[in-house]
């Protein structure tokens, strides 16, 4: 009964937090992306910052649209089934609603100037999230101190902003380098005697801290 | 067959090959909506991406409850928001079982711990592309000073102070610079 009580609550919540940041995303995927992290890690902390990232990834590889497929994964990992179907309910209905009503009258909506100056400001408010995010999130990936997180992010970002590299390509890269990466380790491990890495470690299954665990 | 079949199906191969999010749908929403099955006028479409673009929430999402409304009301919405939705829906739960199921072997954090950078890296750009869309209304290469927007730059710095040192929450700033913005341009008389 308890139960049963508690995980309506956490319906209930997440499927407010959904709504909400939905209905104040404006401008694509990662915007909400990065105040579901602000909301679900940092507020709520339902999740760490890592899961935040690895759902990020997940999210935007997959098709459909991100904010969809990363409510997917978010309220799966919340309360199952259910919780993915609450969080896409909450994602997809502010959307639906707002659009619905605008279409009935979207040429005067298209030509308002109050709205367009509106929409145009706003636009430095969700600067400023999405850099208060990248701000923590850079900072932790820096406290990693592996030379090699740090240049990747870097590096991830020259490619993307100056060359206009897709983010599937950039995301792709780095997985072969995460997999290039673990087989060097394992190399080094089995050279000095160590037991494999890739054994089930169940410690770090009940823990997982926020930042990289490698040294 | 009838409208809101051919819209259901439509917007599951929207869903479904739409990989990249936002802007990569827009190419295939064209496709089915204006040249496969006709339901509108590019002149109609150009108009919805227009709304798509200047209301929150993913733009398939609004443009499939756009469609749908116009062609066949709310029922049209709900089922062509549906059909955008079922294949995300399935993928993504999969991809996160097996996700949940893995993510403690130290061999998938070890391959997992090089993607969190890039990630980082990659909204990193989403918000520069947003704060120069804010501060220059351009991109990269189209910065220039007369461009400069003085209301805009001030709002950016005010709003990310206060989400560091007073933790204001996300919402109420995106909100609130609506707001103070709007008044500023209206009160000095400009255009934004």
């Amino acid at each position: 009964m308890k139960e049963n009580k508690r995980s309506a609550q956490t319906l209930w919540q997440l499927f407010k937090a959904t709504f909400l940041l939905s209905a104040f995303t404006f401008g694509g995927g990662f915007v909400i992306v990065s105040l579901m992290k602000k909301k679900f890690v940092e507020e709520l902390k339902w999740l760490d910052e890592s899961e935040m990232l690895d759902i990020t990834a997940i999210a935007q590889s997959s098709p459909g649209p991100i904010p969809i497929n990363a409510s997917v994964i978010l309220g799966y990992r919340m309360c199952g089934i259910p919780g993915s179907l609450i969080a896409i309910l909450g994602t997809a209905l502010p959307p639906m609603i707002i659009i619905s009503v605008i279409s009935y009258f979207y040429v005067q909506f298209r030509s308002n100037q109050i709205i367009a100056t509106a929409l145009q400001v706003m636009r430095a408010g969700v600067a400023a999230v999405i850099f208060d995010v990248v701000w923590n999130l850079a900072r932790n990936v820096i406290h990693t101190r592996r030379a090699l997180y740090i240049l990747l992010m870097v590096g991830c970002f020259v490619a993307k902003v100056f060359f206009g590299v897709e983010a599937m390509i950039i995301i792709l890269g780095c997985l072969a380098v995460g997999i290039l990466d673990l087989v060097f380790q394992l190399k080094a491990e089995r050279s000095t005697g160590h037991s494999a890495s890739c054994s089930k470690d169940h410690e770090a299954a009940a823990v997982t801290s926020d930042t990289v665990k490698e040294a | 067959m009838s409208v809101l079949f051919q819209l259901f199906f439509a917007f599951i191969q929207v869903g479904l090959f739409s990989v990249g999010g936002g802007y990569a749908a827009i190419p295939l929403i064209q496709n089915q909506i204006v040249d496969i099955h006709k339901l509108m006028t590019l002149g109609e479409f150009t108009d919805l991406i227009t709304i798509a673009e200047m209301t929150p929430g993913p733009i398939s999402i609004n443009s499939a409850t756009f469609v749908g409304t116009r062609l066949a009301g709310i029922p049209g919405a709900v089922l062509c928001t549906l059909g955008c939705i079922i294949p995300s829906f399935i993928i993504c739960l999969t991809l996160a079982h097996f996700y949940y199921k893995y993510r403690n072997f130290s061999g998938v954090q070890t391959v997992l711990s090089a993607l969190r950078p890039a990630v980082v890296a990659l909204i990193a750009s989403a918000g520069l592309s947003i704060l120069l869309l804010g501060l220059f209304m351009s991109d990269l290469s189209g910065i220039t000073l007369a461009n400069f927007r003085p209301i805009e730059t001030c709002l950016f710095i005010g709003g990310f102070f206060l989400l560091r040192k007073y933790r204001v929450n996300a919402i109420a700033i995106i909100f609130g610079t609506g707001v103070v913005g709007t008044l500023a341009y209206s009160l000095l008389g400009m255009v934004a």
